[in-house]
């Protein structure tokens, strides 16, 4: 007769997940729409005719109005806002410097970009919630010290300082690693040779301030009574540790690391500069001083619909770690 | 008669009025300087003005504990933090480095703008304390004033943020319902771009310029200043005294200015202190990408822009301004926390 009580309550939970996230996701579509209607009022702001900008000062009268014509330039804002979207999703809208279609250009550079951020996140999760945890089990001593002094001036440190020591230090002095570009996929050897000092540059912020609220979470959650508890009935210490304090200490570190994904996009821009990494971060950097509208119009905006995206599989993560968070 | 004399018995024994002291002097021993740069001169001396007050301010309390026998909620504050010896020695190096913002025009030994076409790229010598940058320019000069322009923004910057995060908060957790919907809204959407390429964005359209810089760091982090503001809001809201005064016929208006913020001052004033260090680390990114404080204007992100292209000739001119800026972050990361620990706020962040 029907489900054990167990299941039933499972089923109900996955389904309350099921509707939140599609709801979530249908949230995203007027999010995406303001985000760049947003961007397009923030270019609007820039002096001077658009076309002019678009062909240059010596383009003629008749090729001025075509491309007035073209891009609804001499119509109402938001009808040039409906043309300006409709160009960019079917590829009309061109990138001054690269005359080719924006998302190609943006997405061609794309893949460095991923590579870079997924290795940083990756490396300083593997790194600081480990040195978090020893510092809290083994507090006062000499690790613990150590690894917050680090993980202080890990916060303090601006990406680019860090980057140029590190270059200094490998590239110039010791000669082991290159000073900067980009060596072809990460799953050769020469990409990983490039990619070593830009991944740990762009992670060490992170690094930092994870081990710094490991650290802290996992000293409150260790101060608990089923902690105590726990140790009381002679489970083992690193069960304690793992199961019954980690997990519940997990919930401010997913916070921290939801948070920090801004700092991580910014990180993103600064390394690729230093390292002259070909990412998208680069790209729309170069572009503004190129005066390429379009190309930053598209960088924004993609960059806003993948950092949107993350936060939302932070969001969602929290239900995943912790049973307690209610999807309403 | 004799409250006056004990009055002036008590002053000298705070730190601010030996501060003071130092300040006047030095003010008096730049006179003859003063027609150099009398904007930063009256700004020098406005500071020493307020370090008076404040030492009177302090004098009058300790005067008036005497009798009273009562310490207030500041005084708490500041005996905390005053036994924080990490603190202590931050605030410390944080007055050094505000001394030397400040009268950066008077103390440098060259023109952060002057080219010493004779001693290009040198390393440490007599003349030149921290060496010359490739185009012969004196590095600690050109720092001294990079560390002005860093704390100048900075701290204004902050100010803004604080005041308009703050404004906001109080606005949505104060009326609540439909006014608090549209704001948060509003600033979560502002939120899901993120930062530098909002500011990429309207450097592209606007153009650089200290002035733009400002704004835009300003707007940087309302999210947190709203969100937490609006917390601390809604909880005093529904106080006794508020409802009290409310049904007695107090303004809004009053009631927010006299008994809605000052319940709100300690986690304005933590995330404020936290906040300038990752503040000044903004400008300095933006500066090395060269979209903040444009050239030949010195500023420390600028300088290690600039330094990066000649790490094999003088590594001088990367490690001085970086070491500055990670000293001024670190310094203001430090005193925050200790200000966070003083006032014994959760920051739930």
């Amino acid at each position: 007769m029907g489900h054990p009580p167990s299941q039933i309550k499972n089923t109900v939970w996955e389904n309350r997940l099921i509707n939140y996230t599609i709801r979530r996701l249908l949230l995203l579509i007027p999010l995406l729409i303001f985000i760049s209607a947003m961007i397009f009022a923030i270019l609007k702001l820039t002096p001077g005719d658009p076309a002019v900008i678009l062909l240059g000062e010596r383009a003629t009268e008749e090729s001025i109005e075509l491309t007035r014509e073209k891009y609804a330039l001499n119509k109402p804002l938001h009808i040039q806002y409906v043309k300006m979207m409709t160009n960019f999703f079917t590829g009309e809208l061109q990138s001054i410097y690269y005359k080719e279609n924006v998302i190609t250009v943006v997405l061609k550079r794309m893949v460095p970009t991923l590579e870079l951020g997924f290795t940083a996140l990756m490396l300083a999760l593997a790194v600081s919630i480990p040195a978090g945890i020893i510092s809290a089990v083994k507090r006062n001593s000499f690790f613990d010290y150590a690894s917050m002094t680090t993980a202080l001036f890990g916060i303090s440190i601006p990406v680019f300082f860090t980057g140029i020591l590190l270059i200094f230090l490998f590239a110039v002095k010791l000669r082991l690693l290159p000073a900067s570009g980009y060596g072809g996929s990460m799953f050769t050897l020469e990409g990983i040779r490039h990619l070593i000092m830009p991944a740990f540059v762009l992670s060490f912020t992170l690094m930092a301030s994870t081990t710094r609220i490991t650290r802290s979470s996992m000293l409150d959650v260790l101060k608990e009574d089923y902690v105590r508890t726990a140790r009381a009935k002679g489970v083992r210490e690193s069960k304690v540790i793992w199961k019954h304090a980690f997990k519940n200490a997990l919930m401010p570190i997913t916070t921290n690391v939801g948070n920090q994904i801004a700092r991580l996009f910014a990180g993103a821009v600064l390394t690729e500069t230093v390292f002259a990494w070909p990412g998208v971060g680069r790209l729309a950097v170069n572009a503004i001083f190129r005066r390429d509208e379009p190309l930053v119009f598209g960088c924004v905006l993609i960059l806003s619909v993948i950092y949107v995206v993350v936060n939302l599989m932070v969001d969602l993560f929290y239900g995943a770690i912790n049973p307690r968070v209610r999807y309403e | 008669m004799n409250k006056i004399l004990s009055f002036i018995i008590i002053l000298p024994r705070s730190g601010t009025f030996y501060l003071f002291i130092f300040s006047a002097a030095v003010l008096l021993l730049l006179v003859p300087k003063s027609k150099e740069d009398p904007i930063s001169y009256s700004i020098f001396g406005i500071l020493t003005l307020l370090l008076l007050i404040l030492s009177f301010a302090i004098g009058w309390h300790k005067q008036r504990k005497k009798s009273l026998h009562m310490r207030g909620a500041w005084e708490l504050m500041w005996i905390r933090l005053a036994g924080n010896r990490t603190a202590m020695v931050s605030m410390m190096v944080l007055i050094i480095l505000i001394y030397l913002a400040v009268l950066a025009p008077f103390i440098t030994p060259h023109d952060p703008l002057e080219s010493d076409w004779g001693a290009l790229s040198q390393g440490i010598s007599p003349s030149h304390w921290l060496g010359t940058d490739d185009m012969g320019r004196d590095i600690f000069s050109r720092n001294l004033f990079g560390i002005r322009v860093a704390m100048g923004i900075g701290i204004t910057a902050v100010l803004l943020n604080t005041i308009i995060g703050t404004f906001l908060g109080i606005i949505a957790g104060y009326y609540g319902g439909k006014t608090d919907n549209v704001i948060m809204r509003l600033l979560e959407i502002w939120n899901s771009i993120p930062f530098i390429l909002l500011a990429i964005a309207i450097m592209a359209a606007l153009g650089t310029g200290i002035g733009k810089l400002i704004i835009i760091v300003s707007l940087s982090n309302l999210m947190a200043f709203a969100r937490m503001i609006r917390g601390s809001v809604m909880a005093v809201r529904e106080l006794d005294y508020v409802s009290a005064a409310r049904v007695i016929g107090v303004s809004d208006a009053v009631i927010i200015v006299r008994h809605i913020i000052p319940n709100c001052i300690s986690p304005i004033l933590v995330l404020a202190s936290l906040n300038i260090g990752e503040t000044i680390l903004i400008i300095a990114g933006l500066s090395f990408l060269g979209l903040g404080i444009q050239p030949p204007m010195p500023s420390l992100g600028g300088m290690l822009s600039n330094g990066q292209q000649f790490l094999h000739e003088n590594i001088l001119m990367s490690v001085v301004p970086g070491v500055t800026i990670l000293l001024i972050v670190l310094s203001f990361n430090l005193f925050g926390d200790g200000v966070r620990d003083a006032l014994d706020t959760r920051l739930d962040n």
